[in-house]
């Protein structure tokens, strides 16, 4: 999760600042100080070869040949194990694959769009599982968009100075905490609290709103989607805020300052200027929670109720892709349901990976720019 | 003047929006963690961490789920961190310009992002299918599969800020390439790179879906690697969504534990960021 | 040195110009749009602005030369209280614009910089079309029909000598133009409010000559309406647009007067020293 990582306060990545001017050797840096070095490698080399044994330049000679042998072999080392990152990604898709071909093989598309979950008959259908996922995730965002804007746009334009760093870092240790963590609080705090407070408000403001009143039905259980995707906000919400004012702050103080001086609000500034400048990362920021929001576990398994249907009310218990599997997988009997699980699994990873490598292409064009 | 009325009101309208979403942010984060403290503590003893975990209904502690965490989560550290360094030095010194390095980072950060559920299914069809039966060392290799692209990214990263003039330095004595790596590279990145394997070892810390279907869960004390072994999240699992007062207790308390080793880490790696100079 | 020579004749040429015309301007019978006085200004806690007071006379174009770091941006960022967006900034004394001082707390800022506008030293073109940067600061202040939207962009537009390269793009993106463009692009966006003083930081600095030449007979045409303060490290430039200069040394002001006189000769030897290029 890239919040999670140490943040670079103000710095432009060195990643951007494009090759060297003058190419170096293959693997040097490209500096003049490197080609002479080599060039003496070379002539000493010469000197070496000519050498006779045990003299000077003889143990010189098992000396660099060693440097060499080091050298070659770190330098396969490392290489390596760049491959191996990959192969790491190919052989994730490569067993979620195998694994849910006897799946596959029995369901084929339906899967997708069939509701029923029944271990007993083993008729597995996803659909009920990827509704709540999207639901749950489609919940999450609407709420916590809005406030991680808000957030970031106060650390960066109104928060005063002193305040700001440790704000930003109470806002990521959000982020650290860990999801089973926001699970049992769910579970425990919440989900009683909008049982007793909120749920029987909501059922029963829109009980005469025509087509609301079946998305507010109640009883109300507590647990359920809508708890689902409350708690989900709360987790995605310090991604989306934190990418969102790394963002923000590159944008130019001399732009902000030409709109103030045409006679701007703050406001102004940062909805005509500010947001418009940093959409693109914006949108990347927002993908990267909702990658988030759709892989999370622990949290939705513990407060969404593990009902496999689709229900209209948002306050009826549901369940998502993760949290079936969390729930089912280590009772999952017979080679066919274990597949179907697999084949859930298949299912978000190829959705997460999906939106999360959009998010990610979305910045790096934003930090390409920046760093011109 | 209308208009400027209207302007105004509605830049204080927003901006107090804005400092609605503080308002909540951070008021969940002090519930959050008010809730845990208080709950938690309830149920803290010398029991905790002596007693193993109990039979629904009766009294106990959490010494092999603590146990067990520990093993696994170095385990993990110790089989991901070498393999993370290494990626991310080859990413910012030997191939710092090449294609490669492009695409294992757009795939790193995709893999950073990934849902953990699915890297437990992973491990699962390679590791505890062929093994035929759950073990710690999947446990541990699924965390090492988490931790290694927390390392990749933060590697690299540290590695980058290190100027080349001090590697060109190094050079021009005549080492050679690794030794200049190994020792100078490293050395200038250290503190951001200790960092980067205690925000990893946060990260793993509280992680419960790999491990519900690699390592299992253990109501014993063991430390055979070849078998199932217990785990603070997934104790937390099972215990929290059971009916047990005593077994519930002993969720929140070691939701307690896990959370406080985690903001310990968090803070450890922040302090050290701020101690290299340069910022 | 010819770089000196150069200045003097056409100081001296302005004067010419000048002495043709019913006599030559001198300071009392002109009355000043803005009277800056006894300004101080603090960074923190370090003086930048020691107690400054200058004149800005209406329709005319004041210069503002010195050295690197003598604080003539600083002065120039008072007077639209642009400072007032970071916290450890603070002026005092007073900046008198048609008998009010606009340093006092009740100011209201957003007019303020509705009257007193700026350019800077980067273009800043906003990320929107050219006819939406133009429109935008008049959008903010007033609910006008399109057709006379369109007029007033069009007349901001002649006025930054920009409408003839882009009157058939108006809907192109502002950062397609050329840098010469864009700062003509700001220039028009600060003209489209109207506002009676203009603010010049260097406006030219980032420019090539041909696009600095362009801004410079904006800026003639541009006193028919507005008092122009200008920053210019460019001795030459000062020379040439303005009727008053003030040059200024470490937080200091050590000369104003007309042009013509501060270039021919100087009553200070700091300013005949920075003039004739034995510093700077």
């Amino acid at each position: 999760m890239a919040p999670f990582l140490p943040r670079h306060p103000g710095r432009s990545h060195p990643r951007m600042a494009g090759p060297p001017v003058v190419p170096g050797p293959a693997g040097g840096y490209g500096s003049s100080t490197t080609q002479s070095y080599r060039e003496n490698v070379v002539a000493n080399h010469l000197a070496i070869d000519n050498a006779g044994p045990g003299s000077a330049e003889a143990v010189l000679a098992k000396a660099l040949a060693g440097f060499k042998l080091r050298d070659n072999a770190f330098h396969l080392l490392t290489l390596a194990a760049a491959w191996a990152v990959l192969i790491l990604l190919g052989g994730v898709i490569a067993a979620l694959v195998v694994g849910s071909v006897p799946a596959i093989k029995a369901f084929g598309f339906n899967f997708l769009w069939t509701e029923g979950w029944n271990p007993v008959t083993e008729k597995f259908g996803a659909m009920a599982a990827i509704y709540g996922t999207v639901v749950t995730s489609i919940i999450a965002m609407a709420i916590a968009v809005p406030s991680a804007f808000g957030i970031a746009i106060f650390l960066t334009e109104l928060c005063p100075y002193p305040l700001r760093r440790p704000i930003g870092i109470a806002i990521e240790l959000l982020a650290g905490i860990p999801s089973i963590i926001y699970g049992i609080w769910g579970l425990f705090v919440l989900a009683p609290f909008l049982q007793e407070h909120v749920q029987p408000g909501l059922i029963s403001a829109f009980a005469n709103v025509p087509v609301l009143s079946g998305l507010f039905a109640g009883p109300p259980y507590g647990i359920g989607v809508l708890t689902a995707g409350v708690i989900l906000a709360i987790m995605v919400l310090p991604i989306v805020s934190s990418i969102s004012r790394d963002v923000f702050e590159t944008v130019p103080a001399v732009l902000k300052e030409a709109a103030y001086g045409v006679g701007c609000t703050t406001w102004e500034v940062v909805r005509s200027v500010v947001i418009p400048y940093t959409r693109v990362g914006l949108i990347g920021s927002v993908m990267l929670g909702l990658g988030r929001a759709l892989g999370e576990t622990m949290a939705v398994t513990f407060v969404i109720g593990n009902a496999h249907r689709i229900a209209p009310s948002l306050l009826a218990p549901g369940t998502t892709i993760s949290a079936t599997i969390a729930n089912e997988f280590t009772e999952a009997v017979g080679d066919l349901y274990t597949s179907a699980l697999i084949a859930l699994g298949l299912i978000l990873f190829v959705i997460t990976f999906l939106i999360i490598a959009m998010a990610q292409y979305m910045l790096l064009r934003l930090r390409r720019r920046e760093g011109q | 003047m209308a208009i400027y009325d209207t302007r105004l009101r509605r830049d204080k309208f927003y901006l107090g929006l804005c400092y609605v979403a503080v308002a909540i942010g951070l008021g969940w984060l002090a519930i959050i963690l008010a809730t845990l403290l208080f709950e938690g503590i309830r149920g803290l003893s010398p029991a905790v961490f002596t007693q193993m975990t109990p039979p629904p209904g009766s009294e106990g502690g959490l010494l092999n789920a603590i146990a067990g965490s520990l093993i696994m989560t170095f385990l993990g550290v110790a089989m991901g961190t070498p393999l993370g360094m290494l990626a991310g030095t080859y990413m910012a010194e030997y191939g710092r310009y090449s294609k490669l390095t492009i695409v294992v980072r757009f795939i790193n950060d995709i893999l950073l992002s990934a849902p953990s559920i699915v890297i437990g299914l992973f491990v699962y069809e390679v590791m505890v299918v062929r093994m035929g039966h759950f073990s710690a060392l999947a446990g541990a290799v699924s965390l090492a599969v988490i931790v290694v692209p927390v390392v990749v990214r933060t590697t690299e990263d540290m590695l980058l800020l290190v100027p080349d003039p001090l590697r060109e330095a190094a050079s021009a004595l005549g080492l050679p390439r690794a030794i200049v790596i190994a020792r100078v590279a490293y050395r200038a990145a250290r503190a951001g790179l200790i960092t980067g394997v205690l925000l990893a070892i946060a990260r793993i810390s509280g992680e419960t879906a790999p491990l519900l279907f690699t390592a299992l869960n253990n109501q014993f004390f063991s430390t055979n690697l070849n078998a199932p072994m217990a785990s603070l999240p997934a104790v937390i699992f099972q215990f929290a969504l059971s009916p047990y007062k005593e077994w519930q207790q002993l969720a929140w308390t070691g939701a307690l534990l896990i959370t406080l080793a985690v903001l310990a880490l968090s803070i450890a790696a922040r302090v050290l960021q701020m101690g290299r100079p340069g910022k | 040195m010819s770089g000196m020579n150069g200045v003097t004749n056409l100081a001296q040429g302005r004067v010419a110009e000048e002495a043709g015309t019913a006599g030559a301007p001198t300071v009392s019978n002109l009355n000043p749009k803005v009277a800056i006085r006894d300004l101080k200004f603090y960074y923190g806690d370090s003086l930048a602005l020691k107690s400054i007071s200058v004149p800005l006379y209406a329709h005319q174009v004041t210069a503002f030369i010195g050295p690197s770091g003598c604080g003539k941006s600083t002065l120039l960022r008072v007077l639209n209280r642009m400072y007032d967006l970071y916290p450890n900034q603070r002026a005092e004394g007073e900046v008198i614009l048609d008998g009010v001082n606009i340093l006092r707390p009740e100011q209201d800022l957003n007019l303020l910089r509705a009257r007193v506008g700026m350019v800077f030293q980067k273009p800043t073109p906003f990320p929107m079309s050219i006819r939406d940067n133009v429109a935008f600061g008049i959008k903010l202040y007033q609910k006008l029909p399109k057709a006379e939207l369109r007029d007033r962009v069009e007349a901001a537009l002649v006025q930054a000598a920009l409408w003839d390269e882009v009157k058939d793009q108006l809907n192109a993106s502002g950062l397609s133009l050329s840098g010469g463009q864009q700062q003509r692009l700001c220039i028009a966006r600060t003209v489209a409010i109207q506002p009676e003083v203009i603010l010049l930081d260097e406006p030219c600095s980032a420019l090539d000559p041909i696009s600095t030449a362009k801004i410079e007979e904006t800026i003639d045409e541009l006193t028919e309406n507005y008092t122009i303060a200008i920053v210019t490290h460019n001795m030459q430039q000062a020379a040439r647009v303005s009727e008053h200069t003030a040059f200024m040394y470490l937080g200091e002001l050590i000369e104003f007067g007309v042009t013509a006189q501060i270039f021919t000769s100087p009553e200070k030897k700091q300013t005949q020293n920075y003039i004739t290029g034995r510093f700077g």
